[in-house]
């Protein structure tokens, strides 16, 4: 796993559910097919109503017209990050898009699951309302191992909750890597 | 002693004795449901990782519900119903419910209960967040993704940390305008959209015995709005009787020790409540109808795993006999069982269906259609600035379909009151 994940903020407020980040028009394309994969990527946050996308100004895109890529590296959120329906397309969207990385204040239980078993993005929690002092555009570098978020911008580093009991699962890369380093399952 | 309910569950399918809140075990999981949205990904997963010609780790234990998006002309829609079938047909899974057929059923959460796969004691996962709703006979039912799914299918059992439980308890005789919806909204009121999270929350005391088990799936139902991992109502005579007029499979039953350990407690008396609903765009975003009687509303909408069962529509049958709607008004069955008890149930010497249609609601087919806004010839979807009252489960922005609109989550009595007059309206002035 990458150790140190670099690039752009993007801030969002508190119980951003699951259809604000991939509507539930768009479940129906293939999670397989790499020519269906991609919207997944375009459609990305794009149930978040504009004014609350991108703070704290608002009005950001976080996906630019036409393009199945994000300029944005990390997501920066309240509380209840996640939360509504089961939708693993949710956290699969946000890799697509090219999210590594999710600092929340707290997540709701499946999505939090979906992004560790399915190795879709890191999710870290803070203390602190990281999503009142980061602006959308400000450069971030996580340091995953000693768990610290240190923004380029303002210079100021904050520190992450660690991942505990997950972060095994998150190194190996999700639960089906986990699971066989740990002999749970047969080898592939 | 000292475990609730979901903690004894729990320690059953991890082969424990005891488990504690906050420990992450294995469960051997009983029922594995999945339905059209999430069925195709997590087949495609199981493949990937126990390959191409893998077998399921039990075929009697893969319940597949398509639901979601049913009748819409979709070609990628259908195309998940064919990966459904094509899976069901190499595994030899026998409870697959196919869409144009006679096995086609609707609303998986519904219809787990009315096929009796709910048993007491055993343990669910779906890949639905409202797999939840099956709590409601003392079982644990939770929602999962994709690849923990695969994961089960492929190995039977999933690791999850031991909830810590909030009881709720809801002393008093029910009134007639009160429902299983309005105690749910009214603790989301008080708890917020993250108060259980990563908790079970149990519900408990004489209102919560006295109700039938479609309103106590109503409650378990929407666990998940608060966060919560699972909602649990312990199994007693109406939930046994229930159970054993639907399948003759052994079930356990297990009620929490007098002295569990609660993370919180919360006691309500029903007499000291009243219709309510959640305002946009939250399902914690409570007011009493009162509060804001006389909203103007475009759309209501009685359906969904929440708020499509029989009993949803018996209430909404209550108010709307003998009235016409003034906007237009979607009765959504959950599924074909309750689709053919609207035509033979009756209230007050006339059919469900023959009020609804003399009221000028319409009725449509069952499934999960606009509850979650769903393709764009979704049945109901919403538009534009609709103003929505409805009984689902969710009002988070564009839920319904349009980012723009509005919905009222309420009750079935409410959104029926409300279609009559247009306006959001306490169900009491029509009582």
């Amino acid at each position: 796993m990458e150790t140190i994940i670099q690039g752009k903020a993007y801030v969002l407020g508190k119980n951003i559910d699951t259809d604000q980040i991939i509507p539930a028009e768009h479940l129906v394309y293939s999670l397989s097919d790499p020519e269906e994969v991609v919207l997944y990527g375009k459609y990305a946050l794009s149930g978040v109503p504009p004014e609350q996308g991108g703070l704290p100004e608002g009005n950001v895109l976080f996906i630019d017209e036409g393009s199945c890529h994000s300029n944005f590296t990390i997501i920066i959120a309240g509380p209840n990050f996640g939360c509504g329906s089961s939708r693993e397309h949710a956290p699969f969207a946000l890799k697509v898009a090219g999210v590594k990385a999710i600092v929340a204040e707290s997540y709701a239980r499946i999505f939090y699951r979906n992004c560790v078993d399915g190795g879709f993005a890191i999710p870290y929690e803070t203390a602190e309302q990281l999503n009142q002092v980061i602006k959308t555009g400000d450069e971030l570098k996580i340091d995953v191992e000693s768990n610290t978020i240190e923004n380029l911008t303002s210079k100021i580093t904050y520190k992450l909750n660690p991942l505990g009991d997950v972060f095994k699962i998150v190194e190996a890369g999700g639960i089906f890597a986990y699971a066989r380093q740990e002999n749970l399952m047969p080898q592939a | 002693m000292q475990q609730t309910i979901t903690q004894k569950i729990l320690s059953k399918a991890a082969n424990r004795k005891f488990v504690n809140a906050g420990e992450s075990i294995w469960l051997n999981v009983d029922i594995l449901l999945t339905h059209d949205v999430c069925g195709p990904p997590t087949f495609d997963i199981f493949k990937q990782e126990f390959g191409p010609d893998a077998k399921v780790w039990d075929p009697k234990k893969v319940v597949v519900l398509p639901d979601h998006y049913i009748f819409t002309a979709n070609e990628h829609a259908h195309r998940n119903i064919d990966l459904l079938r094509q899976f069901a047909k190499e595994q030899q899974l026998e409870h697959y419910y196919d869409v144009g057929t006679e096995r086609y059923k609707g609303v998986c959460h519904v219809a787990l209960a009315e096929e009796g796969f709910n048993l007491p004691g055993t343990v669910l996962f779906g890949t639905d967040s409202h797999t939840c709703t099956s709590g409601a006979f003392g079982m644990f039912g939770t929602g999962i993704g994709n690849t923990d799914a695969a994961f089960i299918l492929g190995t039977g059992k999933l690791w999850e940390k031991v909830p810590e439980s909030i009881l709720f308890t809801f002393d008093g005789e029910m009134p007639a305008y009160l429902t299983a919806k309005d105690l749910i909204l009214h603790i989301l009121g008080d708890i917020t959209t993250d108060g259980a999270t990563y908790r079970a929350m149990e519900f408990a005391g004489e209102a919560i015995f006295s109700l039938p088990m479609e309103e106590r799936m109503t409650l378990t139902n929407m666990a998940i709005e608060a966060g919560g991992m699972n909602g649990i109502i312990a199994a007693d005579k109406i939930a046994e009787d229930y159970v054993k007029a639907r399948s003759n499979k052994p079930y356990e039953l297990f009620q929490s020790d007098s002295d569990a350990q609660y993370h919180s407690k919360y006691h309500y008396n029903v007499r000291d409540l009243e219709p309510v609903v959640a305002q946009p765009h939250s399902p914690d975003n409570r007011a009493t109808v009162r509060s804001v009687q006389g909203t103007k509303i475009t759309k209501s909408y009685i359906g969904s795993c929440t708020g499509g069962k029989l009993t949803d529509f018996v209430m909404a049958a209550r108010i709307l006999k003998g009235q016409r709607v003034s906007v237009t008004t979607n009765i959504v069955p959950a599924t074909v069982k309750v689709a053919r008890d609207l035509e033979t149930e009756l209230y007050d010497g006339q059919t469900l269906k023959r009020i609804f249609e003399d009221a000028g609601c319409s009725i449509a087919l069952p499934s999960c259609a606009a509850c979650l806004g769903g393709p764009a010839d979704t049945v109901g979807r919403s538009v534009d600035n609709d103003v929505v009252v409805s009984t689902t489960n969710r009002n988070f922005p564009g839920r319904m379909g349009s980012k723009h609109a509005g919905v009222y989550l309420a009750s079935p009595l409410t959104a029926a009151a409300s279609a009559i007059t247009g306006k959001l309206t306490d169900p009491r002035d029509f009582l």
